[in-house]
């Protein structure tokens, strides 16, 4: 009798819920623009660093040689054949592109041919997708402190992209503050601690469980009273299906975006061995914070995070800066091209 | 997917009707059906191509069964199929006979190993045994102070030094034993696969501690990537088994099938929150269910189990099944399912729940829940319990009290007498006793005695209510639920 009564339950309140609401359909609002008008788009200048193509592809070919070069062989043809198509569309799902992607490349494919050949023709395909604005801003308004947020489900690497980036922005020549604003990890105040130590940069931190908002709100005081150049605040790791821990975020969004803070990029980082559960996570923390920008990390192992190709098309959230390893350089701008030809390279 | 699967299963149903048995034809077309949902959940293709297989040699040649419909029948030898990669031979964890049992954890960065053995230790310690941690990652910064924190939560005792990982874990599980420790959990740094340095180094902890269990901690909600993982990780270590965190993300967690599948190993563990008791056995029935999107009912009833106040629930239902459901029970269930948690997150849950339904619920906020709240409470006594009296003039003043508009207040009632109706129906007797609502039922009741099939009658539930939902109508959402408690047709 109580599973027939949740079940019950369950439905009559949605199903009445949705009917009120959809009545009196009051969209929450979006959250505004992170900048109403941006001052100067600062570019951010890549180094020698460490690149995708060369650094594992060559032990990917050699380790799962084979299905990219199926794809090479398939001879330009404007009519590719089933078989063909299906070798196509095992690439693209290996590489964790998802499905609807896959196959609006093969519509594509099936409509137009591939005069050029299949790969080339693929790879147009897919670029074509990858074609957002990657710049970051460190630049906010006249007396206002630039603040990025890292937002993110818990393991993908927040606290460590966000030391990289510390370095990064030292190394232009900018002070860098850190906040601690994942109070709820055990010691994750600590790592970030580290970082600090390792990128010459300050850290504001408080006790565990205690408020993330307040956290970031002292680190921007701080930062506005000492004149530092930028803070990067570190949030919690939240699973993305939880309507209480993306109100917190929320807030925390708010309360960063408070004068003297303005929070100029909202940076999601996503870890390159999610599935197609990326997709969701970006949608709520899209919704839940104003993401700006992708960091994906982790790209250094076997997965090629794919599915970030759907999360530009749909949502058109570029990925701005790709996570290839522990040490503090290991993090480079994001290059589409380089990124496509690894997700066919294997 | 599941929806979409179901509903083809269906056609496949009525084509089916006149013949004896799966034609390969049908079979190639429903195969591929499944292809999809399983890609969909982020099963590898590999190991999507396996399954399939051994599902057709499931089905192949056999006769139609008299009581299930041949979409039916696809789905159950899917599900059976599921159910069998995913158990296996369950591994009971036994203790060394000469203490302690050393258990190893290893996998990747970030998928949850240094939270995995803070709960796996206080799951040893509910067992009545004396877990000891021991902090060989000392690659992440402050990975030794996190272990240390949740250590001192639990109340289980860590070894650390700032030496090398090999020498930790050595000195660790010595330690362990000095202090008449029973089983000792190690963690270690998270590593990629192709890591041949690092590989190189879990391969000397493993030899130099020689555990009794090793297993790999996998997030549920990792790709095609699962596989690749597993196979280094099962070639390095040769694992006894997984543990699968995060399972309470919304993520179908196809990779739980991927790993299982290429390891041979069983999941013996699985993560499903954040706090400290959020970690239980694994079972293979839900993560089937969950792989094909037929949601998890037994999850759900556990938890309405403990949110749900009885006596609410018994005065509640008993008011349904009479017919005399009143807006005030309406309020009180209201309230009920608030406490359960999100609208949204319930729905994952619920089998035979159309995607826009899902959709719907996932967006439906607090402030929505709050209207509706406001709309019932701005009427009188009276009116919850009578709503036939609420004419024009009253629907402006529950309007005005509520803060909504009128339309609002007519759609509400308008449902909710539709609602009062189908229950009446229900009620009143057999024919309207829709076939899914039954199997809940007995579910329920098979759920507490743990018995095997309850998944499948999760899916035989899942199954019927899809059915019986009508087709079409894009923008009749709410008309779906009528659906779920009219007798299918062929019943």
């Amino acid at each position: 009798m109580i599973a027939l009564y949740i079940v019950l339950a369950i439905v009559v309140v949605a199903a009445l819920v949705i009917v009120v609401r959809r009545r009196g359909r009051r969209r929450v609002p979006q959250l505004a623009p992170p900048r109403a008008a941006m001052p100067e788009v600062l570019v951010t200048e890549v180094t020698s660093m460490p690149s995708l193509t060369t650094v594992r592809l060559e032990e990917r070919l050699a380790t799962s040689r084979g299905v990219f070069d199926r794809v090479r062989s398939l001879s330009p043809s404007d009519h590719l054949s089933e078989e063909q198509l299906a070798v196509v569309e095992e690439v693209l799902l290996r590489s964790d592109v998802g499905l609807t992607t896959a196959n609006a490349v093969l519509e594509e494919l099936r409509s137009h041919g591939a005069p050029d050949g299949v790969a080339a023709a693929v790879r147009e395909i897919l670029l074509s997708s990858l074609s957002g604005d990657r710049t970051t801003s460190a630049e906010a308004d006249e007396g206002r402190v630039p603040v990025w947020l890292f937002v993110g489900v818990n393991g993908v690497g927040k606290t460590t992209t966000i030391g990289k980036l510390a370095k990064r922005n030292h190394d232009a020549g900018r002070s860098v503050l850190l906040a601690a604003g994942d109070t709820f990890r055990a010691a994750a105040a600590d790592q970030l601690e580290q970082w600090a130590t390792r990128t010459d940069s300050g850290i504001v931190r408080a006790n565990e469980g205690a408020d993330p908002g307040s956290v970031v709100h002292d680190a921007i005081g701080r930062a506005s009273a000492k004149g530092f150049d930028i803070v990067l605040a570190d949030t919690a790791g939240r699973r993305a299906n939880s309507t209480n821990l993306l109100d917190e975020l929320s807030k925390v969004r708010r309360v960063a975006d408070r004068a003297p803070g303005q929070v100029v990029e909202t940076l999601l980082v996503l870890d390159a061995t999610t599935g197609q559960n990326a997709l969701s996570q970006a949608q709520e923390f899209l919704a839940a914070s104003g993401v700006t920008g992708i960091v994906l990390t982790k790209l250094d192992g076997t997965a090629r995070g794919g599915i970030v190709i759907a999360i530009e098309r749909d949502l058109g959230v570029p990925v701005k800066f790709v996570g290839v390893g522990e040490g503090v350089d290991d993090l480079i701008v994001f290059d589409p091209e380089e990124f496509v030809d690894s997700l066919l390279s294997t | 997917m599941f929806d979409a699967l179901s509903e083809r299963f269906e056609r496949l149903n009525t084509s089916l009707r006149s013949r004896g048995r799966l034609s390969d034809v049908d079979l190639d077309q429903a195969l591929a059906d499944v292809r999809l949902a399983l890609l969909e959940a982020d099963v590898e293709l590999g190991v999507v191509r396996a399954f399939l297989d051994a599902v057709r040699e499931r089905l192949s040649g056999e006769a139609l069964s008299q009581s299930l419909s041949p979409g039916q029948q696809v789905i159950k030898a899917v599900h059976e199929q599921l159910i069998e990669v995913l158990g296996g031979t369950p591994l009971k964890v036994t203790y060394a006979s000469k203490p302690p049992t050393v258990v190893l954890l290893a996998g990747l960065q970030g998928a949850g190993k240094t939270t995995a053995a803070a709960k796996l230790a206080a799951w040893f310690k509910q067992q009545g045994r004396q877990p000891y941690l021991v902090a060989a990652d000392l690659q992440r910064p402050a990975a030794v102070e996190q272990l240390r924190v949740l250590a001192e939560q639990i109340g289980v005792g860590v070894y650390s030094e700032n030496s090398n990982p090999v020498e930790v874990a050595r000195k660790g599980v010595a330690e362990a034993a000095r202090l008449g420790r029973d089983v000792v959990i190690i963690d270690t740094a998270g590593r990629l696969s192709i890591d041949e340095a690092l590989m190189d180094e879990v391969r000397h902890i493993s030899s130099a501690t020689s555990p009794h269990y090793t297993f790999l901690v996998i997030d549920a909600v990792t790709g095609q990537d699962a596989v690749q993982t597993a196979r280094a990780f099962h070639d390095a270590l040769s694992l006894s088994g997984l543990v699968v965190t995060k399972l309470d993300y919304d993520a179908r967690g196809g990779a739980v099938l991927s790993a299982r599948g290429v390891v041979g190993r069983p999941v013996v563990f699985a993560s499903t929150g954040e706090k400290i008791a959020d970690f239980d056995l694994f079972y293979p029935e839900r993560m089937a269910s969950r792989i094909l999107g037929m949601g998890d009912v037994l999850t759900l009833i556990e938890q309405a189990e403990r949110t749900m106040d009885p006596s609410v629930v018994a005065e509640s239902a008993g008011r349904m099944m009479s017919g005399t459901f009143t807006l005030d029970d309406f309020l009180a269930q209201l309230n009920q399912v608030r406490k359960m948690g999100s609208l949204g997150g319930l729905m994952k849950l619920m089998p035979g729940v159309s995607k826009e339904m899902r959709t719907a619920a996932s967006n439906v906020d607090e402030g929505e829940l709050n209207r509706v709240e406001a709309i019932v409470r701005s009427m009188t006594p009276k009116e919850r319990r009578d709503p036939n009296i609420i004419d024009g003039s009253r629907r402006t003043r529950i309007a005005k009290g509520s803060a909504t508009s009128v339309s609002a207040v007519n759609q509400l009632l308008k449902q909710f007498g539709e609602m009062r109706k189908m229950m009446r129906q229900m009620g009143n007797g057999a024919p309207a006793m829709p076939a899914g609502m039954g199997r809940m039922a007995s579910l329920a009741a098979k759920a507490r005695s743990e018995s095997l099939p309850a998944g499948f009658e999760a899916l035989g539930a899942g199954m019927a209510s899809a059915a019986s939902a009508p087709r079409g109508g894009g923008s009749k959402n709410k008309k779906k639920k009528g659906g779920r408690v009219t007798p299918p047709k062929q019943r």
